[in-house]
């Protein structure tokens, strides 16, 4: 059971870092992180079983971080998306040094 | 605060018991201290009195007007007298008066003391040293230095120069400076200078004479620079002080071998302990210590700051670079004899340097047409006379010329300056702007002023050896010393530069005589071009020569008569065996206790007299070389053919390579002085400092920093892509090399 | 005067309160400061007297030392506190010999500083008041901590006020020079806390396994060779910085020429102390072993005599007069740096002196360069020229204090550099012969800096009108002149304090090592 649980999670994570990687819509970006936050939960609860409880309460904090992280990034992305009407990543390269 | 209080105690309690059992303590000899301190006081209130009424300026203050320097020429006519060699604003200091008591006052009450320690001194018979500790100076691990004072016959002769020819330069100063506007501050460096000079001659221990020696090398320098406003016066004090420092420099070393070798610095200490020290040690102290007389006291070759003090006010040369601070190096080695006397090829070198000096400078003072810079080149001169003799161990001959040059010069100086202040005032009249202190600008100024005339006269016979005044006595007494040592002494057995001491000595002798003859040759110059023939000075200014004011003629009288029988101080046997006049050797007899013994030391326990009829010979050849150098200048010399300054020729050949003495400055300022400038700003500031150390390391390394942040900040492409990836790609790489290791 | 000193009590309180006072008086302006803004005259004023007075408070405290500490032997007036107990640090201070006139110089210096910018500091004077008072607190702590922790504390505090004097208050480059001194002692004293860190833990407890920062426990500790030289490395770059030592110096002249007054006066006169203070303090007793190595201590010894001349030299040819100050400033610590490697009880006690001197002389020195330059705005000295005619009580003081500089017998110069001459003398005299060639260099561009300002024709017009010193600068500078005079012709008192800590310090680097390695030759 275990070892399904954690293929899942690969492969869930995977698609997350591939989609994080060639695509280029900052939204889709977004919800690939996601992927991978929940990749990792699903890990957490599959591992808990075996392990205890922490990896539970584990899951919380992650969820807590994402739900922040939810809030911040979309509006950051809206906000760009005001200013440049797009919200392509190859345009925008505000954080060069 | 109790502190204080029981330090003055303790510092007592030593005082009396370090005088306890002394002949001299009870007597006036216990107020030594106040020989220096009444000058000190001087200085305080003179000093107060010159910067207060700058505070308050009143209306006779030149500087009420906040400080414009007007030129003397603007000033009423009524302000216009006394003048120094210099265009500066005439106008009476609101403070003169008091100041023209307070300042010679001090030092007559200085000298009336000095008299009564004298009298006190005589009357006890005192062999051994007067010591007065004050109060602890200095003490650390093993130096322990007190500040105290040292009285002896050599200290004794010394104070009595310093606060008697000091008394009558400082009444002469009176007249001659008392229309200045910096009156006050004159006579507060005047006072402190002597000040200074006595803790010199009274020092103890060599560091506490250091600080008389550099304090005169101060006071000097504020005088010299006294006219600041005048570059070439303020250049010529900076350049006295930082020769005098190479000099120092030389003290300095002397002193830590001294301390290193000793481990005391006291006079006392070390002559107990000179005898049993190595000959090389004591050479190489000797020689450091005379690398300072060679600054202090104008020798080849750091000779080059004295003609350049010439700039100060006159009875500032006379007093500082004539009778007093510059023989101080002559007084140094006398002070030092216990070591000296040890040191034959240290005492050589001092008496061969005098003697290349004492001729060098005397060719030089052959062209020069300043009246004050052929005296300051006779000084060179006869400063390498004293060193003759301090350094073949004739150390009372030494003291002897010191003290009748002091009279001779002081009275040749003030007379100049009596001279200047003449033709100034003359010069002034009109408006004239011609030099007051060049000789081809005199001329038969015996019309004008007798009274000066005559007293010149009498310095210059004094001067150029002839019997009976006083410097042919004393000059007598070098040349025979030397001779007398040529036979048998210590400095005959040594060799200097693979060189026998013996034919040294006669080499020393025979530049002696010929600088005699020189000496006699420039100095009748120097009166044939000034008081006789016709008056150049010019049509309109002749009219206002006159004799100066008794304030200042009556000290030259003084002077004349101490330049006239100085000689008596010191007569040789010979003279006292053919006259009924006076007692033999007193001043030998005087010195006896203090330099006897090293005097013996240099010539091997020998009375250094030589035989009568020796003594004849020598006598005569000194005076017939003497007397021929005058009649030489006499004869050869037409003062009737010079032509004022304005009107003279360039000179040529030979005579300018004199009257330019012999390019020296000019070479030092190429050699030294501009090399050692322009090294420190080009290679040494603007190439090392500014360029290596600052620019490539510290700023350099911080170039790097930034260059490491701008490869760094290029790499920051600003697309989150391309992050991403290098992101994933490092997980890969980091599990990578985790999995397959 | 000790009965009355100690029926108040004073050696149990005095140095917290020498720390606190200044604290209180910061706190104060910091409450009024939030009322009124310090750039209005009033205010300013008040804040002004507020600071002065705290300060010579300060003094006044401090100056009970001279009397209870007169022996001068050991550790006076401890007093040791727990701090952070976990790490084992503690709050320990104490003075002793070498500290207490280190202490009187910073307490005596202190309220002239703020006399001296009384009226050339016009903006956020409660913010510059309060960082003095507490740049105060930090240099007495610098020089009363016996634990190496609270050392590094206090040294570190007193650098951040410095850095916010000069780079708010200073010339025209100040951000450029405060930014170097910040990171060029930085870079000196991060090492250094690396290896006082390394200290604590080697003396850590055996049974709790604290580490222990404690200055005795540090002292007794027998280290190997290599640790021993790394660690002088460390310490010594940070002195030797602070200083400064050739070829460490040119944070110096930038630092100094831009810096307003105070702050020069403040990085002379105390803060370069701090080098030489810590080799004393640390550097050698910790590690007798690398300082008395002979090639360690030659090229030291090397590196200061040529800091002398160097200095000299380069100060000759400076056309900036308070340039040429840093650079004689550079010039003088060699002596000190001189006398200390020597280590011979005359030459630690000279440079000592010098160290005193120094501060008090070089500290007038920048007075007088900040009040010439509040009437003129220039620091060139070639734009002045002939004003002793103008300016003469300012004439006289500045000849005054420059005498002393070039160390004239009967100045206090003179003291310091004697006795590290002649008792260098004896254990390194080639080198101490060329250092004393110094004395001719000194001369020469201080006179000649002198001659260009005051002497000569008075040829520009802006200088015709210059007024004089007025009575709140002569109050400033009198204490300074009598220093002057009095150490240099009574300086027994100040000798006498300072030489039981000088000979305990030349006898146990003498003695080596506590145990264990006692050969010098102690390199990796």
């Amino acid at each position: 059971m275990l070892a399904e649980a954690l293929a899942l999670s690969a492969a869930l994570f995977t698609i997350g870092v591939v989609g994080v990687l060639i695509r280029r819509n900052a939204i889709i970006i977004f919800m690939c992180v996601e992927l991978m936050l929940n990749a990792v939960n699903l890990s957490f609860v599959a591992l808990s079983r075996y392990y205890g409880a922490d990896g539970q309460v584990f899951v919380f904090f992650v969820m807590t971080v994402a739900a922040a992280e939810a809030a911040v990034g979309l509006a950051i992305i809206i906000s760009i998306f005001r200013h440049r009407q797009s919200v392509n990543l190859q345009n925008i390269n505000l954080l060069r040094g | 605060m109790t502190a204080l209080p029981a330090g003055i105690m303790l510092l007592l309690q030593e005082a009396a018991r370090a005088g306890g059992a002394h002949p001299l303590a009870g007597t006036a000899a216990d107020w030594l201290w106040l020989v220096p301190v009444l000058p000190l006081l001087g200085f305080l209130i003179n000093g107060a009195l010159s910067l207060v009424a700058v505070a308050h300026p009143g209306p006779a203050d030149p500087d009420a007007g906040h400080g414009e320097a007007k030129p003397a020429h603007a000033l009423p006519p009524d302000t216009a007298g006394a003048h120094g060699d210099d265009h500066h604003p005439v106008a009476r200091h609101r403070f003169a008066g008091i100041v023209s008591v307070i300042g010679p006052l001090v030092l007559a009450l200085s000298f009336a003391l000095t008299a009564a320690i004298f009298f006190a001194m005589r009357a006890a018979h005192a062999e051994e040293p007067f010591i007065q500790n004050y109060f602890t100076w200095m003490i650390t691990g093993e130096l322990d230095l007190a500040m105290a004072f040292q009285l002896d016959q050599l200290a004794m002769v010394m104070m009595l120069v310093i606060t008697g020819v000091g008394t009558l330069i400082h009444v002469f100063s009176v007249g001659y400076m008392r229309d200045d506007p910096g009156y006050p501050r004159y006579f507060a460096y005047l006072n402190l200078f002597v000040f200074f000079m006595l803790v010199l001659v009274l020092g103890a221990s060599y560091p506490v004479m250091f600080i008389g020696w550099e304090g005169v090398g101060l006071c000097s320098y504020l005088l010299i620079g006294f006219w600041f406003s005048e570059k070439a016066n303020a250049d010529a004090g900076k350049k006295a002080f930082i020769v005098n420092r190479i000099g120092d420099f030389g003290f300095l070393i002397a002193l830590m071998l001294l301390f290193a070798n000793v481990g005391k610095l006291d006079f006392l200490g070390i002559a107990a302990v000179a005898p049993g020290m190595s000959v090389a040690v004591v050479t190489a102290i000797c020689l450091f210590l005379f690398l300072g007389c060679v600054g202090k006291s104008a020798q080849i070759p750091l000779y080059v700051w004295l003609p350049d003090a010439m700039a100060g006010p006159t009875p500032v040369s006379a007093l500082i670079h004539a009778a007093t601070m510059v023989t101080a190096g002559v007084y140094l080695v006398a002070r030092s004899s216990f070591l000296f006397s040890l040191a034959p090829v240290a005492g050589l070198t001092v008496a061969l340097t005098g003697a290349v000096t004492a001729l060098f400078a005397a060719t030089i003072g052959l062209k020069q047409w300043d009246i004050k810079k052929i005296l300051a080149y006779s000084t060179v001169s006869q400063l390498g006379f004293m060193f003759i003799a301090v350094g073949v161990g004739a150390y009372v001959a030494g003291i002897f010329h010191l003290a009748t040059h002091a009279f001779f010069k002081a009275l040749l100086f003030l007379g100049s300056g009596s001279v200047i202040y003449a033709m100034h005032a003359a010069y002034h009249k009109t408006g004239s702007h011609e030099d007051a202190q060049d000789v081809r600008n005199m001329g038969g100024l015996r019309r004008y002023m007798p009274v000066t005339w005559v007293l010149m006269w009498i310095a210059t016979l004094a001067i150029a050896g002839i019997p009976p005044f006083a410097g042919f006595f004393s000059k007598d007494e070098i040349l025979a010393s030397v001779y007398a040592r040529a036979h048998g002494s210590n400095l005959a057995e040594a060799s200097l530069l693979g060189i026998p001491g013996s034919t040294l000595l006669y080499f020393i002798y025979f530049i002696g005589l010929v600088t005699a003859l020189l000496t006699a040759i420039y100095m009748t110059r120097m009166m044939l071009y000034t008081f006789h023939g016709p008056n150049r000075t010019g049509e309109a200014e002749r009219g206002a020569l006159k004799e100066a004011p008794w304030v200042m003629t009556g000290p030259l009288v003084v002077l004349g008569v101490l330049s006239a029988f100085g000689g008596w101080l010191n007569l040789p046997k010979v003279f006292t065996d053919a006259l009924p006049v006076g007692s033999t050797f007193a001043l030998e007899h005087w010195l006896e206790p203090v330099v006897g013994e090293h005097q013996l030391a240099v010539t091997h326990g020998k009375a250094a007299h030589l035989a009568a009829g020796t003594e004849y010979v020598l006598i005569g050849a000194a005076v017939a070389i003497a007397v021929a150098g005058i009649l030489v200048a006499w004869r050869m010399l037409k003062p009737e053919q010079l032509v004022p300054k304005k009107d003279a020729p360039a000179e040529q050949g030979i005579e300018r390579v004199l009257a330019e003495k012999y390019f020296v400055d000019e070479g030092y300022d190429r050699v030294i002085v501009q090399p050692v400038y322009q090294g420190s700003r080009g290679f040494l500031w603007r190439g090392v400092d500014a360029g290596l150390i600052d620019g490539l390391f510290v700023n350099g390394s911080g170039w790097l920093a930034r260059g490491f942040g701008w490869l760094g900040s290029a790499a920051q492409t600003g697309a989150v892509g391309t992050y991403a990836w290098v992101l994933v790609l490092g997980v890969i790489a980091v599990i990578g090399v985790f999995t397959l290791r | 005067m000790i009965q009355l000193l100690d029926s108040i009590g004073y050696t149990g309180w005095v140095l917290p309160a020498l720390l606190l006072i200044p604290l209180a008086g910061a706190a104060v302006l910091l409450a009024l400061a939030s009322r009124g803004n310090g750039d209005e005259p009033g205010p300013a004023r008040t804040a002004r007297m507020i600071a002065f007075f705290t300060l010579l408070l300060e003094f006044a405290v401090s100056l009970g030392l001279w009397w209870s500490f007169e022996s001068g032997a050991g550790w006076h007036a401890g007093v040791d506190l727990a701090w952070i107990p976990t790490w084992g640090v503690r709050f320990s201070i104490g003075v002793d010999g070498i500290a207490l006139m280190m202490v009187l110089l910073t307490t005596f210096l202190m309220p002239l500083t703020v006399l001296g910018g009384w009226t050339s500091v016009r903006t956020k004077v409660h913010s510059y008041l309060i960082l003095l008072l507490v740049m105060t607190t930090g240099m007495l702590g610098v020089f009363l901590a016996r634990d190496l922790f609270l050392f590094y504390v206090m040294w570190e505090v007193m650098l951040v006020p410095m850095y916010f004097i000069i780079g708010i208050w200073g010339g025209e480059r100040r951000i450029y020079a405060s930014l170097k001194f910040f990171i060029y002692t930085m870079v000196g004293s991060i090492l250094m806390l690396v290896g006082i860190i390394y200290l604590g833990i080697q003396s850590a407890n055996p049974v709790t396994g604290a580490p222990d920062f404690s200055y005795a426990a540090a002292l007794q500790l027998s280290l190997s060779p290599a640790a021993s030289f790394w660690l002088f490395g460390a310490f010594f770059l940070a002195f030797a910085v602070k200083v400064p030592m050739f070829p460490f110096h040119t944070w110096l002249p930038d630092a100094h020429v831009e810096a307003p007054t105070a702050g020069s006066v403040i990085l002379a006169s105390i803060m370069l102390k701090m080098g030489t203070f810590g080799f004393l303090r640390f550097a050698l007793p910790l590690f007798p072993g690398v300082a008395m190595d002979p090639v360690v201590r030659t090229i030291i010894i090397a590196l200061a005599v040529v800091a002398i001349i160097y200095g000299a030299l380069v100060a000759l040819v400076q056309p900036d007069f308070k340039k040429l100050v840093a650079y004689s400033s550079v010039s003088h610590m060699g002596f000190v740096m001189l006398g200390i490697f020597a280590l011979t009880v005359e030459s630690v006690q000279g440079a000592l002196m010098v160290m005193i001197n120094h501060g008090i002389s070089t500290g007038a020195l920048f007075f007088l360069v900040g009040m010439i330059y509040e009437r003129r705005h220039s620091r060139l000295i070639d734009a002045y020229g002939g004003i002793a005619r103008v300016v003469p009580m300012f004439a006289a003081a500045l000849t005054l204090v420059a005498l002393s500089s070039i160390a004239l017998p009967g100045t206090n110069g003179f003291i310091g550099e004697f006795l590290v001459l002649i008792g260098s003398f004896k254990t390194y005299p080639l080198l101490t012969a060329l250092a004393a060639t110094g004395v001719i260099f000194a001369a020469a561009y201080m006179l000649w800096a002198i001659q260009r300002i005051l002497f000569n024709r008075l040829d520009k017009d802006e200088n015709r009108h210059l007024p004089d010193l007025n009575w709140r600068e002569i109050g400033l500078l009198t204490p300074l002149v009598a220093a002057i005079i009095w150490i240099g012709v009574y300086p027994a008192p100040v000798l006498r304090r300072m030489e039981a800590a000088a000979f305990d310090l030349v006898q146990r680097v003498e003695r080596g090592p506590p145990s264990g390695f006692t050969a010098p030759g102690a390199r990796p």
